[in-house]
């Protein structure tokens, strides 16, 4: 039986972290190179977390599945990165910082992490900034902000709308210099597929190249998983194609505790789908919520033009609802206010599927120039998929998966609940609760890379100066490689008659009907029938071409999708067991009057951690109990 | 819509290849050119056969995994475009489409459609990056930068690195990506110090796998991010400064 035990510092929340850097073991700058870490994914916690890790003396060995470590999908993140700098003199501190986030993640975070993370959040801009990111400045040569939902200051740092292409560069050229110096090893195409055990100690990891499929082991003093998050478990969602959860699955299966799996984001400002030929979602900002205005048309039969529809014939209902946040509303809120607006009949496009981000009011008040130097490259993304032009006509969007702000459980140290194992950036549960405010993710993502990971590390490294890795040819490598091995086998001999994807969209249609926005009981209890039953035909008659030795796509999509069956289950069961509603996990049953989350303080303020037991056996059920000294909790408001 | 694809087909690095004609039936027009190949892959798969390999990720423009040349322009011939981002709208009903990998001697073929661009990164280890280590680093408004430098240097930064410019250019040169990763870091403050050794040095990386710049400006053409060849202009000035200054001035210019 695993027990749970967070290692949060004793002392004022101001202070915890500043006495756990002093309390925790170091390890001296001259041993340093006597330690193997490994880090999986370059993203911006593991580019940075490797970059940091090398500088600071490490052996460092990092693993992409990309063809180089810029293509993480951390790139993609348009809008921006929250820090407490408080430059527009609004009234910002690092306590507000602390006190939104932990609000907007409807209480269901752990105080000391998320304060530690608004405490280093300005670091992260000075550390940026030096890097060379060119965020977005004023006149004056210093840099500007602009806000985010759930958020009454501007606190938001971007970089036009590719923050997070310009903080991925930046860690990844910090993790190029150091691969330059020979501090870290590169390896590319190279997933992970399992972890290494040995006297209940992760000692290393499996690693499959994907364009020779060879399978080769590699030891080290600990393993880092950075390697993102779960939303394509929906099928279609705004994750790149190849984001999955197989490293933190088969960290799951090996003994880590997974945590909140049930809490996703389902981002309000996605392109509504077109067709059942899609493969993907895209995002738009949230940044574009700035100035543009959400609304429907009020009559549900309504047939003219978005721009032939009177004023008085439109309803703003974000603003009419949300007046004092109005369309800046957190992500869940404005999600779930679209959602109800689509089943009242009154979603716009062909499909009826969406509603309109109109920016007619601001081109009108800031003129176009003024948008296109704001959101350019967004309305040229925009214009792209639909053939529609923003600045004439007022965006579609309507909400698509897009964040998991479950995670493997991890303490103040980011380590899993396996030693010498840890967990950084999305991967992990840590600091986002049930929901996570716009531009969090960044800044999480770096503050666990950057300045977290690098210092707690030590604490667990000290104690085994001068102990040799585990070699390579050690029975616990090898009895690894060999279950990847078979797994592998498994996959290829099946040579049924469906393909990877057929599975992976019937997949995502439960999750997302069952598990997406709205979850009820009974729909919960028909999706844990449904997913097993599929899983089990997919083990029956999927259909994998090609061999193991070559580069092959669809292998590795197989053995990716095989993970999502498992934890799609046990997403429902976490959903079907949290009876609250609180941020992104919507519970039918529990709702006020005026349909908005209501959550159960007295029985359900604790993080679940759910423990592998077997495949046909149900997981095990602990809680790490939230408390909360010093946010009060309070029925979210945001009207 | 119904197309006809000639598509480049190669088991593995060194193997020979060829073109294979694939019929393309019902593709929706809203469809991305990827999720035709997409749903053109998973009729292969039922088929037993196997699917078209190519590299793909984000499918938002943006992380420059995608790339290929079809009917011989890098991304298709929508300027300012990404393979990702480009629709079969854009074609007609009956059309046949060549599909080709990037080809240059430096970035082989590694199956069909996908080739090794790690070249790219070995160009980034040599210099492209600002040897700042984390920690210790000043508060960020302690730095101005004047609006046009930051957003000039924005500009080259948003290269994506799909390797389009190498694609497109009839040297196989490397100039356009490197010089946007010089500008985005020579034009700011931060990148002074060693704005003169960092052009050297990628400038020579560059050179190990990939031709001469002879100005066709194909690559501002092709790119999806619609960066400037004035970048280059910019990078050989500076690489015949570092060439001839005296170094340990550098810091002072």
């Amino acid at each position: 039986m695993t027990t749970l035990d967070a290692k949060v510092p004793e002392g004022p929340i101001q202070d915890k972290w500043t006495n756990h850097r002093f309390d925790i073991k170091l390890v001296n700058p001259a041993n340093k190179r006597k330690y193997d870490v490994i880090i999986i994914g370059t993203g911006l916690a593991g580019a940075s977390a490797a970059a940091t890790m090398g500088e600071l003396g490490y052996n460092v060995k990092v693993f992409t599945y990309h063809d180089s470590p810029r293509r993480a999908h951390s790139i993609a993140a348009q809008g921006g990165i929250n820090a407490a700098k408080n430059y527009p003199n609004d009234g910002d501190s690092i306590y507000r910082l602390f006190y939104d986030t932990v609000k907007g993640g409807d209480y269901r975070s752990r105080e000391a992490n998320v304060y530690r993370l608004a405490e280093v959040s300005n670091e992260i801009i000075d550390q940026c900034t030096a890097q060379g990111v060119p965020f977005a400045r004023e006149y004056s040569g210093l840099l500007d902000n602009r806000s985010f939902g759930g958020a009454q200051v501007s606190r938001t740092f971007y970089a036009r709308g590719q923050t997070g292409q310009q903080l991925l560069l930046g860690a990844y050229q910090a993790l190029a210099r150091q691969v330059g110096l020979g501090n870290v090893t590169l390896f590319n195409r190279s997933e992970m597929l399992e972890v290494v055990l040995h006297e209940g100690r992760a000692v290393g990891v499996v690693v499959r190249d994907l364009v020779t499929g060879e399978i080769t082991s590699h030891s080290a003093h600990a393993v880092v998983l950075a390697t993102g998050g779960y939303s394509n478990v929906f099928f279609l969602s705004t994750n790149a194609m190849a984001c999955n959860t197989t490293a933190i699955w088969r960290a799951y299966r090996k003994g880590a505790l997974f945590s909140n799996p049930c809490f996703t984001q389902i981002h309000p400002t996605c392109i509504p789908v077109h067709d059942e030929f899609q493969s993907k979602l895209t995002l738009m900002s949230e940044s574009l919520r700035n100035d543009g205005r959400i609304w429907v048309p009020v009559d549900p039969d309504e047939t003219r033009a978005a721009n032939d529809i009177p004023e008085e014939e439109r309803d703003y209902y974000l603003e009419r609802i949300y007046p004092s946040f109005g369309n800046l509303a957190p992500r869940d809120v404005a999600s779930r206010a679209a959602m109800r607006m689509i089943d009242e009949n009154k979603g716009v496009g062909p499909l009826k599927n969406g509603v309109y981000l109109d920016f007619a009011d601001a081109i009108g008040r800031l003129g176009k120039d003024v948008i296109e130097a704001r959101y350019g490259n967004l309305f040229e993304m925009y214009e792209r998929i639909t053939d529609e032009d923003p600045y004439e006509v007022p965006m579609r969007i309507y909400p698509a998966p897009h964040y998991t702000m479950g995670g493997l459980w991890v303490d103040y140290n980011l380590m899993t609940t396996v030693p010498g194992l840890y967990a950084i950036g999305e991967a992990n549960f840590s600091d986002h609760g049930a929901n996570r405010l716009g531009a969090s993710a960044l800044m999480q993502g770096l503050a666990d890379g950057y300045f977290v990971l690098p210092y707690t590390i030590a604490d667990y490294l000290a104690d085994y100066l001068n102990v040799a890795p585990v070699p390579t040819d050690h029975e616990a490598f090898q009895a690894t490689e060999e279950e990847v091995r078979s797994r592998i086998d498994k996959l290829l001999s099946i040579n049924g008659s469906r393909t990877v994807d057929s599975f992976h969209r019937e997949l995502g249609r439960i999750m997302i009907d069952e598990c997406g926005l709205a979850r009820t009981k009974s729909g919960l209890e028909k999706a844990l029938r449904d997913i097993p039953a599929l899983r089990e035909e997919f083990w029956k008659d999927v259909k994998v071409t090609g061999t193991d030795d070559s580069y092959n796509s669809e292998l590795a999509k197989a053995a990716r999708v095989a993970d999502f069956f498992e934890l799609a289950e046990l997403m429902c069961r976490d959903a079907l067991e949290r009876e609250e509603s609180c941020g992104g996990h919507f519970r039918v049953e529990h709702q006020t009057e005026e349909g908005e989350a209501k959550r159960d303080d007295i029985n359900q303020a604790h993080s679940s951690a759910w423990e592998w037991k077997g495949l046909s056996v149900p997981p095990e059920h602990h809680k790490e109990a939230l408390d909360f000294e010093y946010v009060a909790l309070a029925q979210r408001s945001y009207k | 819509m119904d197309l006809t694809l000639k598509v480049w087909r190669q088991d593995g690095p060194g193997e020979p290849g060829e073109f294979k004609e694939y019929e393309a039936k019902g593709i929706s027009a809203d469809s991305s050119f990827l999720e035709m190949l997409d749903f053109v892959n998973e009729r292969l798969v039922e088929a037993g056969e196997e699917p078209i390999e190519f590299d793909h990720d984000c499918r938002e423009g943006i992380c420059g995994t995608c790339g290929v040349m079809i009917n011989g322009h890098p991304h298709g011939d929508q300027k300012g475009t990404a393979t990702c981002q480009l629709h079969m709208r854009k074609f007609n009903d009956g059309d046949r489409i060549v599909i080709e990998p990037w080809r240059a001697t430096g970035m082989p073929v590694i199956r069909d459609l996908i080739v090794d661009r790690s070249p790219l990164d070995r160009i980034i280890e040599a210099g492209g990056y600002v040897s700042v280590n984390t920690g210790g680093t000043p508060d960020a408004n302690l730095i101005p930068i004047p609006q046009m430098a930051a957003e000039s240097s924005m500009d080259a930064a948003s290269c994506i690195g799909c390797a389009a410019c190498i694609a497109a250019c009839p040297n196989s040169a490397g100039q356009l990506f490197t010089s946007a990763k010089l500008a985005h870091l020579n034009l700011l403050p931060q990148g002074q110090p060693e704005r003169y050794e960092r052009t050297v040095a990628m400038v020579d990386k560059m050179e190990e796998f990939f031709g001469s710049c002879t100005n066709h400006a194909e690559c501002e053409e092709a790119c999806p991010k619609s960066i400037s060849i004035d970048n280059i202009a910019f990078m050989n000035r500076d690489y015949i400064a570092g060439k001839f200054k005296d170094r340990r001035k550098a810091g002072q210019s």
